[in-house]
């Protein structure tokens, strides 16, 4: 990660995103609590649904205002099919900055990568990724070897598919993987080129403090790619055995939403390197 | 037990140990950094320097945020149809975007609305003081400050407190420029400043005349065209009123199109004139005064619908004012008109009343502080000036950098003391330096800035200043 500042954006300023219109899914707790709001990003094929499912109402229950948003072209949000991921970003930058206080952002596969954008643009109060695709040559590799047939054609611009082996354990019952895997989208091509292409993300802006957090047996991320993602921020992944690429939809989603929030709880300072 | 640097009305009882230089108690505030003014630039210091770990106190002599683009503040200067400027990528604080389905040009209540968000979004608002004004501002051993403060009005006792660091942020837009003109007490028509104006109501039905080509005097003019009996509209000298939109896009988006290829000055300048003859055409064809200078040299002006007014006959451009008189107003060109009222767009002046002006390195006392990046006195290193610049474009960017830079200064003052004594050097070396090409040399173009050059200057100090280059 380059840790110079960047002030100029030129061409960004020159060419700003265009608007759509969003989907935000909300969960907040009956009682406000001075707890930090979190905001969860799906990763790519996925919309703010997946979390809706289990994380969102659990973390309310737990005093945390939940929101969830669907990146363009996924979900409930508008068609997007040029999107970049910069237009991600743009679209979680968006979504936190108009939430009433300092966000937490927790982005999943590919959506810890657009997270990871996204810090550089928004002082997040904390970021947590959870079994980030970040992307690069070795993930690419690892899927090319686990699901030649649904990698292959996002090369020529296709879609990239998730088989139900790569995203859940097999502790969850098939009907519901089924279920699951008949709802996902895809993103955009460019894109899905992007995750080989992109440049590293920039700096975080205010430090926030990052927890990464993922499963060793994780069919779509490496538990080295894991340990990789983590020692970027600084620290070591949390484990969870057993689960698949999809910890918030997988039969245990339990155990790791409860990881997150009692980090939150602990309410990790943020990092004051000199 | 509370910390210094928690936030808190600072209490004399609790730790007078210090006097101040005349002999009154100074409750000592530690590291904590003390914030002049809760308007835009007040408040990125505020959210800055917390970022960083800093205590921070601010006083606003006003009960709101927003400074100038609050309405309901004596001081603001906005009126009622004040629409930016730059467009939104210009004018947004860079982490902290603007909605994306707001118009490019918002309204100065929606930019009020933002920056209210911005306050709790960040939790800000605990760390301003309300209806408090600073009454002096006075250097202390160590490189530390007394500030004085009493209840806006003067009422209740003052009280001194002890700050690490200080950050002026009270804004350079409220104390009206007033030209001086012969005979201008004997006229018996009204006569305004552009700071009161609000209302299109105040001009209808009468005959106005608008001196100063400003942004404010331009829109006044338009909005004088619309509901006035007549208009005249005074300038010194005749400007390059640029459009809001070129080939369908905010104007400075495609200005910056340019700028992000390192287009040079020059050439930027004849597409610039190129564009403007093909779109607008020969300015002195609608009795405009032609142009004494190239773009680029004087303060931009955005504004398409004056010269659609002027096509229209409802502005009618004249030259300078020479002199009143009871009844009327003679003009350089010897013309004769006899306005109604008078509406005097001819800008601010900075003013830092409670500061002693060398200490912002304003030696003749001239009013003009000379300062490094516009931002750092030389010889004063935990002093701050934000937002004290009148770009080519939005501010706000502007005056948060010069807060991460501030912020990152004072933080290395602590873990680095020898970078920030070299960047003390460098503000002592380098007061005064311009951040644009050549400009007209008027008080309007004392913190003229070009927003590219001023912020490639910054990130090249923030680099400097953090070794990483």
């Amino acid at each position: 990660m380059s840790e110079r500042v960047r002030v100029m954006r030129g061409r960004e300023w020159a060419r700003p995103v265009r608007p759509v219109r969003r989907e935000v899914l909300a969960a907040t707790p009956e009682l406000e609590e001075g707890r930090p709001p979190l905001l969860f990003v799906p990763g790519f094929g996925h919309g703010a649904w997946a979390f809706a499912e289990h994380w969102l109402g659990h973390a309310a229950g737990r005093g945390f205002p939940a929101y969830a948003l669907s990146l363009r072209g996924h979900g409930g949000s508008d068609p997007a099919p040029e999107a970049t991921l910069r237009a991600y970003a743009h679209d979680v930058v968006q979504v936190a900055a108009g939430l009433p206080r300092q966000a937490v952002l927790v982005g999943h596969g590919a959506g810890a990568l657009v997270v990871a954008h996204a810090l550089a643009r928004y002082p997040a109060r904390a970021a947590v990724l959870v079994a980030p695709v970040l992307g690069g040559w070795a993930t690419f590799g690892a899927a090319l070897r686990r699901n030649p047939a649904g990698t292959l054609p996002a090369v020529f611009g296709g879609r990239l598919r998730l088989n139900r082996r790569q995203l859940f354990s097999r502790e969850l019952p098939d009907a519901d993987a089924r279920g699951y895997v008949s709802r996902l989208g895809r993103a955009g091509r460019r894109a899905q080129w992007q995750l080989l292409t992109h440049a590293d993300p920039e700096p975080a802006v205010g430090r926030p403090p990052v927890l990464v957090l993922g499963s060793p047996d994780d069919r779509v991320v490496p538990a080295a790619a894991l340990t990789r993602a983590a020692r970027r921020y600084g620290s070591a992944p949390l484990l969870f055995p057993g689960m698949g690429h999809d910890l918030m939809l997988d039969a245990r989603w339990r155990e790791p939403i409860d990881a997150i929030l009692d980090w939150l709880a602990k309410d990790p300072a943020p990092e004051h390197r000199p | 037990m509370p910390t210094s640097t928690d936030p808190g009305r600072p209490d004399p009882e609790a730790t007078t140990l210090a006097l101040t230089r005349d002999g009154r108690p100074v409750s000592d505030r530690g590291d904590t950094v003390c914030v002049i003014g809760a308007g835009a630039s007040g408040l990125t210091a505020i959210k800055n320097l917390k970022e960083h770990g800093f205590g921070v106190d601010c006083y606003e002599r006003e009960t709101g945020v927003g400074g100038a683009w609050n309405w309901r503040h004596d001081r603001s200067p906005v009126y009622a149809s004040t629409h930016l400027i730059s467009s939104r990528p210009f004018t947004q604080f860079p982490d902290f975007p603007m909605p994306d389905d707001w118009p490019d040009y918002p309204h100065h209540s929606q930019l009020l609305s933002y920056f209210e968000r911005y306050a709790d979004h960040f939790d800000l608002r605990a760390h301003i003081w309300f209806g408090t004004e600073v009454v002096r501002v006075e250097p202390a051993e160590g490189d530390r400050w007394d500030v004085t403060t009493r209840s806006t009005g003067g009422y209740g006792p003052e009280r001194t407190a002890r700050y690490a660091a200080v950050v002026v942020a009270n804004g350079h837009n409220w104390s009206p420029k007033l030209p001086r003109y012969e005979g201008l007490e004997q006229f018996r028509g009204e006569v305004m400043h552009a700071s009161s104006y609000q209302d299109p109501a105040q001009l209808r039905g009468k005959r106005v005349l608008v001196v100063g080509a400003g942004n404010t005097g331009c829109d006044i003019a338009v909005e004088a065209a619309q509901q006035a009996a007549q208009c005249w509209h005074s300038t010194r000298r005749g400007y390059w009123y640029a459009p809001k939109y070129v080939f369908g896009r905010p104007a400075d988006q495609v200005n910056d199109s340019l700028l992000a290829l390192r287009v040079p000055r020059r050439v930027r300048q004849w597409l610039y004139h190129w564009t403007l003859r093909l779109t607008v055409g020969d300015l002195t064809r609608y009795g405009l005064p032609k142009p004494d200078h190239r773009v680029y040299e004087t303060h931009p002006i955005a504004n398409s619908q004056l010269v659609y007014y002027v096509g229209h006959g409802r502005i009618s451009p004249v030259p300078d004012v020479a002199r009143f008189d009871a009844y009327g107003v003679e003009l350089t060109d010897g013309r004769r008109i006899d306005p109604e009222l008078v509406v005097f767009a001819t800008g601010y002046l900075p003013r830092f009343e409670f500061l002693d002006p060398k200490v912002l390195g304003d030696d003749g006392g001239t009013g003009r502080p000379t300062l490094w990046l516009h931002a750092f006195a030389p010889g004063h290193p935990t002093l701050a000036v934000a937002g004290l610049l009148q770009p080519d474009s939005g501010l706000f960017p502007l005056a948060h950098w010069q807060m991460v830079l501030f912020a990152r200064l004072l933080r290395l003052r602590q873990t680095r003391p020898e970078r920030a004594a070299a960047f003390a050097a460098k503000a002592q070396a380098r007061a005064g330096e311009r951040y644009t090409g050549l400009v007209k040399d008027s008080t309007r173009h004392w913190f003229e800035v070009g927003h590219a050059d001023y912020l490639r200057a910054v990130q090249r100090a923030l680099h400097d200043l953090e070794g990483s280059r």
